[in-house]
């Protein structure tokens, strides 16, 4: 009984204290919360952000089903006085129109009906209280066109090349159609392959004959004499080339398609417009599926056509790559160098205390300033420089003198070589001591010791600061606007042309792409799925980037894996 | 046995020179602390000449001195003269690189660089631009030999050191060290980072080294410095207090400073 006793005076303290020593450390608790959760909001607006992104740009790909309307007689969204309209359905939202007398807020649909040459406009506003009725029927085709967009309608008949006429009763319709389809998309590849490579691989003979020409002057009777006879002899290969386009074009013309509109106008339409076609309403989940696996294929590998609104992104994602890999190529031989002198040799003092804030300062410097500067410097000033000097002869035509993807990568080069020198001096700085020691003692030189043993174990952190360097040059739009991007470039910054690579091209960026489908294109409307798209596609691209950087890495870490990273 | 031992002592001594390393009147600074006074002493060749000392006494610093490693700490200078075999190694015209091919250098914790066993060892030929395949092989192979790794690593080469065990690392350090044939070996407390059986083998290969190379080692152990070294420096707050035969200082030392360091008396 005593012992209870005894502990007791001692226990009631005790338990008081832990109490108390208990409050205390809670006294933090409220900041754990805090930051959790701030990065919960920050985890959250990502997330929300990909998510909008993912979901809006896969669903471009996802081929609707087709909704047929029945509207009222005085319903505004009638067209041509007509009953019935099709479209896919893009939006249902909150009528911001609706009065209280029409008994509060009612809902309306954004309906794509395509037929942009027959209807003038892409889409169209639909009541709900305005719909009688809706069926989905599955007589309905979407024909993708070259041109305005998409046509949706019923066919009435086929005629074929070689003169049949096929209804959409006959059972053999549907192949015709497709192998229709098949050879006007060959054909007009030829046709492509025709203007573009040949007769663009002329034009390129005539331009340099034509310099020439121009060197040859007066004087050098003999050489005009056989330039001209090459000319001649080109003209008259461009001559058979060209009729063979001709030719190819007119047999594009030859199949039509009949069909009629959701709203009852008859139409015809030349087989050699239709890039493709399907029957919305009777797909079932796999042929849904293989058609979007078919769409984003296009989306990858296509050129754009439509003002850029239709058709693929391929120009604009090999530009962004092909961009992105050269700035890489400028930006870390020149930030590393710069690191490693500011780091290694430089007397550590007032002034490479500045010239190391100057260089931070650097990367805050707004983007659209290195655009001016890379206008003003590279284009104006190299450019010129360069052309005045090797390409004087197709002046005042600039070659270099113009914006093209050498000028942007050097731009973004600059833009981004604080990254690449702050993250190169962190990793050299934290280069294991002892291993230069080691180096040294072992009768290196410093650049021996540099080149050999610190470089390679800064490598790593050296490509750290290129991922994030990569990260913020391929998602740049301002300064390239300005330096070499364009909406629509004819070629491709490396192409089967001699030089291959051609430096001085203007070239198509993913993130302009954007910009120009967004708010410079004339259907903002029939644009926005493309945006999307678009989007999803850079943020793939940087991933795809950051993650071959990462590996990359990766791997380096497992061959120096000195503890020092 | 005495006698045995000092006719041995005078054969060895006749060939080799007490002075090879001669210290005169050095102090040394960092910035404006003076961490070594006025140290005069005379370093004998081919013999192993331990420095012992409480941590902070400057043992470490003056060993760095010897192939002026301390070069790479900014505000640091020093007076007086060190003279690796008659040559003033502070002499400006003296190239740094040059010295350090004559001294090679193991440190206290090990350092071997991130590459291969074969690439660590023929490191220093290779700066010197030695790259002749037959000759590298050859260093290989002597040099991990000298510093008894040679079996244990003959098979994996060419696979990265860092796979090594801590005290193969400490003697593929000292096979790096013995690399390019310097006069010289510092040894700054190689073993400190050691299991008593790795350090055993590093104490028994020093005992091999001797007979090629001047060697100096910074220890902490007191063991250590009986079992192999011949002559021991007692450093104490930047000050040499006694240099003697090992023998000597651990049996009969002269100061009573160093009779209480080896005692345990302090440090």
């Amino acid at each position: 009984m005593s012992a209870p006793t005894d502990i007791s005076p001692t226990t009631e303290p005790r338990s008081l204290a832990f109490k108390a020593g208990g409050m205390k450390r809670t006294a933090g608790e409220a900041m754990v919360w805090f930051s959790s959760m701030g990065l919960a909001l920050g985890l959250l607006m990502v997330v929300g952000l990909l998510g909008v992104i993912v979901v809006n740009g896969f669903s471009v790909f996802w081929p609707q089903r087709i909704v047929e309307l029945r509207l009222k007689e005085d319903s505004g969204a009638r067209i041509r006085g007509s009953e019935y309209l099709a479209g896919e359905i893009r939006r249902v939202q909150t009528n911001t129109g609706s009065t209280i007398a029409e008994g509060g807020p009612t809902m309306e649909r954004q309906l794509f009906i395509g037929n942009r040459d027959a209807y003038g406009l892409g889409f169209r506003f639909v009541k709900e209280t305005d719909i009688q009725g809706e069926t989905h029927p599955e007589d309905l085709l979407i024909i993708e066109r070259m041109e305005y967009g998409d046509a949706i309608g019923r066919p009435l008949r086929l005629l074929a090349e070689d003169g049949r006429t096929i209804l959409p009763g006959d059972p053999a319709f549907q192949s015709e159609m497709e192998t229709t389809n098949r050879t006007v998309n060959r054909r007009r590849r030829a046709i492509d392959r025709i203007e573009r490579v040949r007769i663009g691989n002329i034009n390129l003979k005539m331009e340099s004959l034509g310099f020439a020409r121009k060197a040859a002057g007066e004087v050098n009777p003999a050489e005009i004499a056989r330039i001209d006879a090459e000319k001649a002899a080109l003209q008259a290969d461009y001559e058979v080339l060209a009729k063979q386009a001709r030719e190819l074009r007119a047999l594009q013309q030859t199949g039509k398609l009949f069909y009629r509109l959701p709203t009852g106008e008859e139409r015809e339409m030349p087989m050699g417009q239709m890039v493709g076609f399907y029957f919305p309403n009777q797909l079932g989940l796999f042929k849904r599926m293989s058609l979007t696996l078919h769409n984003i294929w296009v989306f990858l590998v296509e050129s754009p056509r439509e003002a850029n609104t239709e058709g693929g992104a391929f120009p604009a994602i090999f530009g962004t790559f092909v961009m992105t890999l050269l700035m890489s190529i400028a930006v870390t031989p020149f930030g590393v160098l710069a690191a490693i002198y500011l780091r290694e040799y430089a007397k550590q003092g007032v002034f490479v205390r500045s010239v190391r804030i100057a260089v931070n300062n650097l990367a805050g410097v707004p983007s659209i300033v290195f655009g001016v500067f890379g206008l003003g410097f590279f284009v104006y000033f190299v450019g010129g420089t360069i052309d005045s000097l090797f390409f004087a002869q197709r002046l005042p035509t600039p070659t270099f003198g113009t914006g093209g993807i050498l000028w942007v990568a050097l731009t973004l080069a600059l833009m981004t070589v604080p990254v690449v020198i702050v993250a190169t001096e962190e990793a050299v700085a934290s280069v294991p001591r002892g291993m230069r020691e080691g180096s040294l003692a072992c009768g290196a030189s410093k650049w021996q010791t540099i080149q050999r043993i610190v470089l390679p174990a800064a490598v790593p952190g050296i490509i750290t600061g290129l991922i994030l360097a990569m990260a913020r040059g391929a998602g740049e739009v301002a300064p390239l606007m300005l330096v070499g991007v364009v909406k629509l470039a004819p070629t491709l910054p490396l192409d089967a042309t001699f030089p291959f690579f051609h430096l001085d091209r203007k070239f198509m960026h993913l993130g302009f792409h954007i910009y120009d489908l967004g708010f410079q294109s004339p259907d903002s409307e029939a644009a926005k799925p493309m945006v999307f798209a678009t989007t999803l596609l850079l943020i793939l691209l940087v991933v795809v980037l950051n993650l071959a950087a990462i590996l990359l890495r990766e791997r380096l870490r497992r061959k120096f894996a000195s503890g020092a990273f | 046995m005495p006698a045995t031992t000092e006719t041995t002592e005078t054969y060895v001594t006749a060939a080799v020179r007490s002075d090879y390393i001669r210290i005169e009147n050095f102090s040394f600074y960092y910035t404006a602390t003076k961490v070594l006074h006025d140290i005069t002493m005379e370093i004998p060749e081919r013999k192993i000449t331990a420095f012992i000392g409480p941590s902070g006494c400057g043992k470490t610093t003056l060993l760095r001195n010897f192939n002026r490693m301390n070069d790479l700490i900014d505000g640091v200078r020093h007076e007086g003269r060190i003279l690796v075999n008659d040559q003033d190694i502070f002499d400006p015209d003296l190239e740094v690189i040059s010295l350090r091919k004559r001294i090679g250098m193991v440190f206290q914790k090990s350092n071997p660089f991130p590459k291969s066993v074969y690439e660590n060892i023929v490191y220093s030929l290779r700066v010197a631009g030695q790259n002749n395949r037959a000759i590298l092989d050859d260093v290989v192979e002597r040099s991990l030999r000298g510093a008894a790794l040679w079996d244990e690593v003959k098979d994996r080469l060419h696979e990265s050191a860092l796979g090594l065990s801590g005290g193969q690392m400490q003697r593929l350090c000292i096979a790096r060290a013995i690399a390019n044939q310097p006069e010289i070996l510092l040894m700054d407390e190689p073993c400190s980072a050691l299991d008593p059986i790795a350090t055993a083998k590093v104490e028994e290969l020093m005992e091999g080294l001797k007979k090629d190379f001047t060697i100096v080692i910074v220890t902490h152990n007191m063991q250590q410095a009986t079992r192999v070294s011949d002559r021991t420096a007692f450093f104490y707050l930047g000050k040499l207090i006694e240099y003697d035969e090992t023998k000597r200082i651990f049996t009969t030392p002269s100061n009573r400073r160093t009779e209480d360091y080896i005692t345990g008396r302090f440090g």
